[in-house]
């Protein structure tokens, strides 16, 4: 029968792996493009622990955790799982690993306790048995008050602690999880770690845990770093962030903008990263040792740097570009000044009392804001929270239930097509024309805006140039790379030369290399005093922004500057309070409010 | 499964899990095809709607068709003429003075027909006994257009056979026919449509259906997260096959039902022998749906097959509503790929005549080739890898 106890006391340390990978490579091909999801990949992952499989995505994370539940064949090498082949004895490995697949397998049409006795049934959990078990997993999920409403009505992060407690109805002795914490709001994150630690703490559990989020790479006991097919190290999280010791800094000069400071330290040789936190500058030097900091930035005397504690992304970028040796950005881009940089031109979106009903359901309740000429505007918020909501009614996609709303000093009530104009427009989803060349979609967006001849040539050059697409000109749109495909989307939505540019989502799933330098591009826009409105569920990107607002269900928690909102939730638990802590209370605050009312 | 050896052999653990696993995924189908309204539609919804849409709406009968009769100088023989044709049920005479008023009425659509009587009709027929009559059909609709001149031919007979008793003489036709229709004495397209749709209702429901479903399970990431599990292919399979085959065999007899105390369509073959020939088809159908799904992994594409390769087909070619033998040769080569021919020539068989073993034999084993063929595909290409 199943193992329905836990395998008690952990025999940790006795260096016997749970998971043996030797040499193991696998391609899939698409279209014409052979893609090399692992590139002769060997690993072992010890008993006990978590460990993390850290990764952009596209890094072949997804690719290893199928192969060790023996839902992919290796082309080459083998893999081991619980002391069996997990290609040749997959039923057995299946028996006693538990897997959550990205989309955790849920079926959205059952309810709570149904998902729950099916997998129970697929599992050989006996009907005796199960009365406790699911007792014991709706008490650690929370999920109790919930067993008869049916798993398609439930949040992101209630879903994905189904999906887990649905892994969890026999104790399997090794827990795959596939990227657990995508689109999950950073509460439910929070909680899914503490409960899949316990589970390796009490239970004697072994976790594999991949992710994309470089931060919960610090989590775990042993991170395996991953990127484009191949394993660039494993070890402890400490060990990575510990080579970066005494090149890690804070840099700030009083008065200078967050993201002229950056791009002043970006075109320096020796600096290997350097990213906006709020006020000052993250700054990760190439070399060990204090840099003279007057010599940093020439003509800033009253500039200020301070070591701080390095962490694992430091390591991380720090890693990719030795392997890379890739330029942030184009350092000999050009400095001109822009027309008008910096917020100083106006407002030039206005939002008052702005509602949007579906049905009986309010997506968007009553939201107030505005956002000046050339600010980059961030929207902050999990899932469900109504950014891109908001964001279709600014573009004039989807006309608001209440409320008013200006683009550019046009109503979008009442002349949307005059106020489009003036927009561009980025969705979330690549909405290009897949089977058509880079050229080709470049060519199209220009003709729908009625540029022809020289001048359309021009523009499309100036997008080849400025993006770094000539060399992908005439590939396929579909085959190019989710950053090449980012900057593809980006350039159609600037080729009529907006004023304000809305990004949903622009940096979801890209590299973080990629992340940085398509921040980059928004950055100089911004200076060239086009207006930027983003969203983003990436918490350290709100601190790239000149102000944001933070939404959650449909509503504004907080608006201002990334140091006001911090400065908001700063307490004497929580002095250096990050973006995510500020986001976190801001929210239990809310619930806490919601409920006292 | 690492189990404690217990009281039970190892065998049996592994039946009672292999039961409990099927059971799991069963039930799991069930509750999702009551929770789903596109699977209710299918399954209960559509049935009905075509059932009352053949049982009623169309009909390939042609009755009550409006012809135009021009009568130039109306007399005793004209007006017993008219009346022969006012009795049948198979016209609407309507009465025109003019032949330029039949044409227009003619090309405008209110008659298909015209009958033109001149008004020398009723004396060249006294005296030479050769009257011209003229009879132009609308021939846009040639099936309609070939039973019509067919019937006025009959009702033109008929009234010739009454003149001549009432005149007291013989008819002077060389050989007289007398017909008699078998199976379907009445004729009505009815009884040989509404057995026939049964088909078409299974195929949606085993094909169609079938291959929806188990798509969506690929799309929504569902399948992955069951191929995990300790299941086997076979338990996967079992579990789609039965609730699905459930729903067709309730598909079946709703019809069945329906046909008979509805439409008064004559059963005349045993209920056994109809359960079992729908079982070999839906058992195909269910084949057709899981490899199209295997092969599309996508609803959108599972959908469009299936309507292409099963539904469509089943509905032209298997001799549903049109006659197999009045096919071109290749067309008909062709419908022997198509399994719900084999389906349909029993089941109007069953319904209209009988048992009669010699064609449901041949049509059955054919079934039983097909089913194999098609599960056994199934079988084979689907693995518990994502590849």
């Amino acid at each position: 029968m199943a193992n329905l106890q836990p395998e008690g006391t952990c025999k940790a340390g006795n260096g016997n792996a749970i998971i043996t990978l030797l040499n193991v490579s696998k391609s899939f091909v698409t279209g014409k493009r052979t893609i090399q999801a692992l590139d002769n990949v060997s690993a072992r992952v010890q008993r006990c622990m978590i460990t993390g499989l850290v990764g952009p995505d596209g890094s072949g994370k997804t690719t290893l955790m199928r192969l060790i539940a023996g839902l992919l064949e290796p082309d080459k090498g083998t893999v081991t799982a619980l002391g069996r082949d997990a290609t040749a004895e997959s039923l057995l490995v299946q028996a006693s690993a538990g897997y959550m697949p990205q989309r955790f397998g849920l079926y959205e049409d059952l309810t709570v306790s149904e998902n729950l006795n099916l997998y129970a049934d697929l599992q050989g959990v006996p009907g005796d048995a199960r009365h406790e078990r699911f007792r014991e997993l709706m008490h650690m999920t929370g999920l109790g008050p919930f067993v008869s409403r049916l798993a398609g009505r439930l949040s992101g992060g209630m879903k994905q602690k189904l999906g887990l407690a649905c892994t969890l109805v026999r104790y399997p002795q090794l827990l795959l999880l596939d990227e657990p914490t995508v689109g999950v709001d950073p509460v439910s994150r929070r909680e899914l770690w503490s409960i899949v630690s316990r589970l390796v703490r009490e239970e004697g559990m072994s976790v594999l845990l991949s992710t994309s989020y470089l931060d919960e790479a610090e989590n775990c006991n042993e991170v395996i770093m991953m990127f484009e097919g191949q394993i660039l190290g494993q070890d402890r999280p400490e060990k990575f962030s510990s080579t970066m010791e005494g090149r890690t800094f804070t840099v700030s000069v009083p008065g200078m903008k967050g993201r002229i400071l950056q791009k002043k330290l970006l075109m320096r040789e020796d600096v290997t990263d350097a990213i906006v936190q709020g006020d000052c500058i993250r700054l990760v030097m190439q070399t060990q040792g204090n840099p003279d900091a007057s010599a940093l930035v020439p003509d800033t005397p009253d500039i200020t740097l301070r070591p701080v504690q390095p962490r694992f992304e430091d390591a991380f970028i720090s890693v990719l570009r030795q392997q890379r040796s890739a330029r942030i950005m184009n350092r000999e881009e050009d400095t001109k000044p822009g027309p008008s940089p910096g917020g100083n031109g106006g407002n030039v979106i206005e939002v008052k009392n702005l509602k949007r009903r579906f049905g009986d359901f309010y997506a968007v309740k009553g939201v107030t804001f505005s956002v000046e000429r050339g600010e980059v505007f961030g929207l902050l918020g999990p899932n469900g929270a109504g950014k891109s909501t908001t964001f279709r009614m600014l573009c004039g996609l989807l006309p608001p239930t209440e409320g008013m709303l200006s683009v550019a000093g046009h109503d979008l009530r009442r002349a949307p097509s005059a106020a489009r104009a003036h927009i561009g427009y980025m969705s979330q989803k690549f909405s290009l024309y897949g089977n058509l060349s880079v050229r080709e979609n470049l060519r199209f967006f220009i003709s729908v805006y009625g540029l022809t001849g020289n001048a359309g040539q021009k523009k499309i050059q100036w997008a080849l140039d400025q993006f770094e697409l000539g060399d992908h000109a005439e590939s396929t749109s579909n085959d190019l790379s989710l950053g090449h495909k980012q900057r593809l989307a980006m350039a159609c939505s600037l080729m009529h030369e907006p004023d304000i540019l809305f990004l949903d989502e622009p940096t979801s799933g890209v590299d973080p290399l990629a992340r940085r330098e398509f921040w980059h591009r928004i950055n100089a826009l911004a200076e060239h005093g086009i207006t930027v409105l983003v969203t983003t569920h990436f918490m350290e990107e709100a601190d790239y922004c000149d102000r944001l607002a933070i939404m959650t269900a449909g509503e504004v928690l907080a608006l201002g500057t990334p140091a006001e909102i911090k400065s908001e939730v700063r307490s004497a638990k929580i002095p250096e309070p990050t973006m995510e802590d500020a986001f976190i209370s801001l929210i239990q605050t809310s619930a806490r409010g919601e409920r006292a009312s | 499964m690492n189990g404690k050896p217990g009281e039970s052999g190892p065998a049996e653990s592994r039946r009672a899990g292999s039961r409990m696993r099927l059971a799991g995924l069963v039930r799991k189908e069930f509750l999702q095809i009551l929770r789903d309204p596109s699977s209710i539609a299918i399954a209960f919804l559509m049935p009905v709607v075509l059932l009352f849409l053949f049982g009623y709406g169309v009909s390939l009968d042609a009755e009550h068709m409006p012809v135009g009769i021009v009568v130039e100088k109306p007399d005793q023989d004209t007006s017993r003429f008219l009346g022969s044709f006012r009795q049948s049920r198979y016209f609407e005479p309507v009465l025109l003075s003019t032949m330029p008023e039949a044409v227009e009425a003619l090309e405008s659509g209110t008659i298909d027909a015209i009958i033109h009587l001149r008004q020398d009709f009723s004396k060249k027929r006294k005296t030479s006994g050769d009257a011209p009559m003229q009879v132009i059909v609308n021939g846009v609709d040639a099936n309609t257009a070939r039973i019509l001149s067919g019937y006025i031919e009959g009702a033109w007979i008929r009234w010739l056979g009454h003149e001549a008793i009432a005149e007291g003489t013989d008819l002077k036709i060389p050989v007289q026919m007398e017909h008699r229709v078998w199976f379907n004495s009445e004729l009505r397209s009815r009884n040989y449509l509404v057995p026939g749709l049964i088909a078409i209702i299974m195929t949606l429901i085993g094909a169609l259906l079938t291959a929806m479903v188990m798509a969506r399970e690929w799309e929504r990431g569902t399948m992955e997260a069951l191929m995990v599990t300790p299941v086997a292919r076979r338990e996967i399979i079992l579990g789609k096959l039965i609730p699905y085959f459930t729903l067709g065999i309730g598909g079946m007899a709703l019809s069945v039902l329906l046909a008979v105390f509805l439409f008064n369509v004559p059963l005349r073959g045993s209920v056994i022998v109809l359960f079992a020939a729908s079982s070999l088809f839906l058992l195909t159908a269910l084949g057709m749906g899981l490899l199209i799904s295997i092969l599309a992994k996508n609803q959108f594409v599972a959908g469009q097959a299936a309507i292409i390769v099963t539904f469509l087909p089943a509905f032209i070619l298997s001799g549903f509503i049109f006659d197999i033998n009045s096919m071109p040769a290749p067309i008909q080569v062709i419908t022997h790929l198509i399994a719900a021919r084999y389906f349909v020539a029993i089941l109007q068989t069953i319904f209209l005549a009988g048992n009669i073993w010699s064609v449901i034999a041949w049509n059955a084993l054919a079934l039983v080739v097909m089913s194999t063929v098609f599960l056994g595909i199934s079988r084979r290409k689907f693995r518990k890898r994502l590849e």
